[in-house]
């Protein structure tokens, strides 16, 4: 434990720690542009520079070890002038056009240079100008702001593991480029957007959209997958105009997957906005009592166990919760939350990710089952990645073969392998420690749960002081849906077998429901999507920005998120609907406020009423008898970037699949225009 | 003037055979094998007894350097030599004489160097411009093997030792150890941060030493012939051989071995056939290559040509590239053009270099015709200022140190230049000559 002296004061860090952390410890501030945390060191910035006893030059305070007995000046006049210094030659060549530049407001540039620079200008020669370059419809590039601070290449190449940013030529005459002028494959580049400094990257779509001061922030979570990642909002007169990351280490540190960034814009197109109820065949707009008369109609005369309901990808517990009571006072018990065919059910540890995120970098092996979590969860695949890059995971897959930017063992698409295990996965699984096995949702079926419950039996996946079986959600809402029980048990396969004569649908929009044809649909969502479309009666309801709400992502985190703006038009809270169009049905649900639909989950759900993770207690696996899984994995229906209805409107996902996945370059989209 | 006996290069100048049958003749790989079983630490010490400095600029005690490397290096983290064959600076060129003339004698060295150190192999980068001279290095490399004196049982010894010539792509900067050591794993050659030293975290993260070609062609000769003797030559902490190039304004330009601490007028009457023009016409000497700042003509004259004696006028041995120039020289003009040579080859990785190079060479070249401000030589001061020492390599001192020297030698030369250009003021066209300059 290195003692230093920081200006006076007597710090003692940990061992490892640099001069720049023994700086922020004895409480001051060192400026810095190519530091991050969660980056390497590179160290080129300069702008940390303190001047340190005994040394004749000036130290860069990010790279620098603390050693016993360094005596710090982070504010003597050498100092100083080194960042002044270091400060003049980044502003010489940096354009003076804030004003026009979408970083102004929340630029460390221009924060940095009121802190530390000089105030006036001595530089009399021409500016330097650099060519645009082209990096996708996410990254709009303004490239003579570019500082080379090259935190945009080193989290390309060590976070999202494309080596698809880089440096190009020297001197004056370097240039951050995505070498063949490409978009940026991956599916979270977008966080260069926040780690840029200066305004040389930000984000294409909202380009002069709004500034930094003109927002209004509201914490909210993200459901484009099962991670929970935790945004902001940023909204601007009743309209999201951006979502970033919040920072929580557990969950998403402080990245976000690209869809769950850029599809905001899909939340101000084809919105449901008023209700509708087919009349002869064709959907007419109707007033809210004409709905529910409509839905009353429906469900008279019908017998209870003829009514099902179905609860899609992206809602909350109130709204589940909500449907659930619903269902219960009209006497039926069909309802299903596993609309992937999955087989996972309770005890809630066996469809938890137990490992849990974080605890997913401290494998020493990941078996990868019928999921590819690049696509399915981004940010589980940083996870996976900073697990195998520090040398000590291994990864295998046995699904389609995948590119996770890391180095994989491809053992097959042929999920019988999990109950015939090659003897190359058993020796390794044998010999691992933290071991951990990832069944992608989608592929849970029951005779593939079963091989991976016998694989985590045989091998001990379970242990003291470690979970290594993972159930891996592709859907926000599911783990809270099986939390409470909105699930039943013939699974989705039973619903089909008998069909329902009314069917709830709250917000299910990617289930083929053609054998489901005669029944009575009435959906309940947010967009004029394959579900709308589909409906006898359609409720406007409101999008996951626009309600206050709890999510329980796939490690089992309740997590909650406050409304930040309101519904378009006619549209409501899901639960109000709900609680309404109980009372058209005759059916009191015990409930007016959300605090007491709250208090209502909370004395049923224990843990449901409080945020954060509990452990799921652990209960051995019971025989069932399935038989042994075999064929090919299921993929994904539709390209990760239009999992739901609010990527399928967002005009910035239909271009991430034209430019990324399709490669349409620059050349090719000029000569579509 | 160095005694023929004492010189090690006796063949700088390619009038005898640069090959191994030639070498050998030369005295080189004769004993090698009795060397090596002298033992690392022996070779240490004789090194660091010997005094010998780091011959590429910098004049780090080579032998203290050796010691920094693992006594017992791990399996899995072997022990590399790198030899800095990639000679850029302006104004040098000894190593490429070595190369040329008397590669055996790098190689030998190499061997000793890399066993002293307990090196697995060696790799020696030469700069990408000297197409014949990495054919001449190789072909001597082969030669070495083809004898059985590199290779699985070197000299015959137990000792499994590789030399590897890798050929750089001519960028100064990947002279810079660390960068060197990035351009030959691969990358873009830039300079990392330090620490980790090469000693701890080098060449494919494992220990390494990176010397220069002269550093280490000595080594023999200093093994065979004794501490004691290259002690003796020179100055105390300034010992042994070097080898100087003398270009620019003298009358027979050459690279000569010459003992450490001569001084400037015996190293050129002796050797260069004196100035061109007489003594009278020396304006200023870079005494170290380009990076080192320039001493006027009546300091440098008489003063010992090594280390400590140049420190002593602010300036500095480097790679002991005598630049000399008369009073036809436009002096502001050479040094912008040295402006121009840091600002082409800054790697571009850390600011004050990258944004500070341009800046200056701007300046510079305006500073050439007089069309500026006069405050603008202090500007050029405080720029100068802002980048050295401020930067991750020494390339920032490299391209400030010549600025610097050349405004407190010649600051009224730019001033005059200054006013001729407005016309305010009769200036005279000429430096005033050296014995007024001397009063």
């Amino acid at each position: 434990m290195p003692k230093l002296i920081v200006d006076g004061r007597e710090v003692e860090v940990p061992a490892g720690a640099t001069v720049m952390q023994a700086c922020e410890m004895a409480g001051r501030e060192i400026p810095r542009f190519c530091y991050h945390e969660r980056l390497s060191i590179a160290g080129n910035c300069r702008m940390c520079l303190v001047e340190i006893e005994k040394s004749p030059k000036p130290v860069a305070s990010c790279a620098m070890p603390a050693a016993d007995g360094m005596v710090v000046h982070t504010m003597s006049e050498k100092t100083r002038r080194a960042r002044e210094g270091v400060m003049e030659f980044l502003l010489i060549n940096h354009p003076l056009d804030c004003p026009i530049c979408d970083q102004g407001g929340e630029c460390d540039l221009q924060d940095q240079a009121l802190a530390y620079g000089r105030g006036t200008s001595r530089f009399e020669e021409n500016k330097r100008a650099v060519a645009e370059k082209y990096m996708g419809p996410l990254i709009k590039t303004v490239m003579t702001r570019c500082i080379h601070c090259t935190r945009c290449v080193r989290f390309a190449e060590e976070v999202a593991g494309v080596e698809e940013i880089g440096a190009l030529f020297r001197g004056e005459n370097m240039q951050i480029t995505s070498y063949l002028e490409r978009a940026v494959a991956s599916e979270i580049s977008g966080n260069v957007i926040d780690l840029c400094p200066v305004g040389a990257l930000t984000a294409k779509p909202y380009a002069f959209e709004a500034r930094p001061w003109e927002l209004r922030r509201t914490d909210g979570i993200d459901v484009m997958d099962a991670v929970g990642s935790n945004i902001v909002v940023g909204h601007r007169s009743g309209a999201v105009m951006r979502i970033s990351p919040r920072l929580n280490d557990d969950v998403n540190e402080e990245w976000l997957a690209d869809r769950s960034r850029f599809a905001a814009d899909g939340l101000r197109e084809r919105r449901l906005d008023r209700p509708w109820v087919r009349v002869a065949g064709r959907l007419q707009p109707a007033s809210w009592a004409e709905a529910f008369a409509a839905i009353a109609r429906a469900v008279a005369g019908v017998g209870k166990d003829r009514i099902a309901a179905l609860a899609g990808p992206l809602a909350a517990v109130e709204e589940m919760v909500a449907l659930k009571d619903l269902m219960t006072g009209l006497g039926s018990g069909r309802l299903e939350c596993r609309l992937d065919g999955s087989a996972v059910a309770a005890p809630r540890a066996h469809y938890l990710f137990n490992t849990t995120l974080a605890g997913l970098e401290t494998a020493d092996l990941i078996l990868l089952v019928g999921t590819n979590p690049r696509f399915d969860a981004p940010l589980v695949n940083t996870r996976i990645r900073k697990a195998v890059r520090g040398g000590r995971a291994r990864l295998f897959n046995i699904g389609p073969a995948a590119d996770l930017t890391v180095p994989v063992t491809e053992l097959g698409d042929d999920l019988g392998l999990l109950a015939d295990l090659p003897a190359a996965l058993a020796g390794a699984l044998g010999a691992a420690a933290r071991p951990a096995m990832l069944v992608g949702s989608r592929n849970a079926t029951a005779p593939v749960l079963e091989a991976a419950h016998a694989v985590a039996d045989r091998f001990g996946l379970v242990r003291d002081g470690w979970n290594g079986f993972n159930i891996l959600h592709d859907a926000a809402s599911r783990v809270g849906a099986l939390d409470i029980g909105f699930v039943h048990g013939g699974h989705l396969a039973g619903l089909f077998a008998d069909p329902p004569a009314v069917l709830f649908l709250l917000g299910v929009d990617d289930l083929d429901l053609a054998p489901l044809a005669p029944a009575f649909r009435i959906y309940l969502g947010t967009h004029g999507d394959a579900g709308a479309r589909a409906a006898d009666v359609i409720l406007p309801a409101a999008a996951y920005t626009e309600k206050p709400g709890t999510w329980v992502n796939m490690e089992g985190r309740v997590q909650r998120a406050l409304r930040a703006v309101f519904p378009p038009g006619d549209a409501r809270e899901d639960w109000t609907i709900l609680r309404a169009l109980a009372d058209v049905l005759g059916i009191r649900l015990p409930y007016d406020t959300l605090d007491e639909l709250r208090r209502r989950i909370a004395s049923e759900w224990p843990h449901l009423g409080r945020d954060g993770l509990e452990p799921a207690e652990w209960a051995p696996f019971q025989g069932e008898g399935a038989g042994p899984p075999a064929g090919p994995a299921r993929r994904p229906a539709t390209s990760h970037y239009l999992v739901n209805p609010i990527c399928r409107a967002s005009p910035t996902m239909h271009a991430c699949v034209r430019e990324i996945e399709e490669g349409a370059g620059p050349a090719l989209l000029e000569a579509a225009e | 003037m160095l005694a023929d006996s004492d010189r090690i290069f006796t063949n700088l100048y390619g009038e005898r055979d640069w090959g191994i049958e030639g070498a050998m003749a030369r005295g080189d790989w004769r004993d090698t094998a009795d060397l090596l079983a002298l033992g690392p630490d022996r070779l240490i010490d004789i090194v660091k007894a010997s005094g010998l400095r780091g011959r590429g600029g910098a004049g780090f005690p080579t032998g203290v350097k050796w010691g920094f490397m693992p006594k017992e290096p791990r399996p899995d983290r072997p022990s590399y030599l790198v030899i800095n064959a990639d000679e850029s600076e302006p104004g040098t060129c000894k190593d490429r004489e070595i190369i040329r003339h008397d590669p055996h004698k790098l190689l030998e060295g190499a061997l000793l160097a890399g066993y002293a150190m307990r090196a697995r192999a060696c790799y020696i980068y030469i700069r990408g411009e000297f197409v014949r001279e990495a054919e001449r290095l190789e072909a001597a490399v082969r030669q070495a093997y083809d004898r059985g004196f590199l290779g699985a049982k070197a000299c015959g010894t137990g000792y499994a030792y590789d030399v590897f010539v890798h050929r750089g792509a001519g960028a100064y900067i990947c002279g810079e150890e660390t960068a060197l050591i990035e351009s030959l794993e691969g990358k873009k050659g830039q300079p990392r941060l330090k620490p980790p030293f090469p000693a701890g975290v080098g060449l494919y993260g494992c220990p390494t030493t990176v010397n220069n070609v002269e550093s280490i062609a000595v080594i023999p000769t200093i093994v065979r012939r004794g501490a004691e003797w290259f002690a003796g030559i020179g100055r105390p902490n300034n010992t042994g051989t070097k080898l100087f190039c003398i270009s620019g304004h003298v009358e027979r330009p050459c690279t000569v071995e010459e003992a450490m601490g001569i001084s400037f007028r015996e190293l050129v009457e002796t050797h260069c056939g004196g100035i061109r023009g007489g003594w009278d016409n020396l304006l200023a000497v870079i005494p170290g290559g380009s990076s080192v700042p320039l001493v006027p003509a009546h300091e440098i004259i008489d003063a010992p040509m090594d280390f400590d004696g140049l420190r002593e006028l602010k300036s500095g041995l480097g790679t002991a590239a005598v630049i000399v120039m008369d009073r036809s020289t436009d002096i502001v003009k050479a040094i912008a053009r040295i402006s121009y040579f840091y600002k082409h080859e800054s790697c571009g990785q850390c600011t004050p270099c990258r944004e500070g190079t341009g800046w200056m060479w701007r300046v510079m070249n305006r500073l050439v015709t007089g069309d500026a401000e006069p405050h603008e030589i202090d500007l050029l001061l405080d720029v100068a200022g802002q980048v050295e020492g401020h930067t991750i390599c020494a390339l920032g001192d490299a391209a400030a140190w010549p600025i610097q020297g050349l405004i407190r030698h010649f600051r009224p030369e730019i001033e005059a230049r200054i006013a001729r250009r407005r016309g305010f003021v009769q200036v005279p066209d000429t430096v005033p000559p050296l014995a007024a300059a001397a009063e």
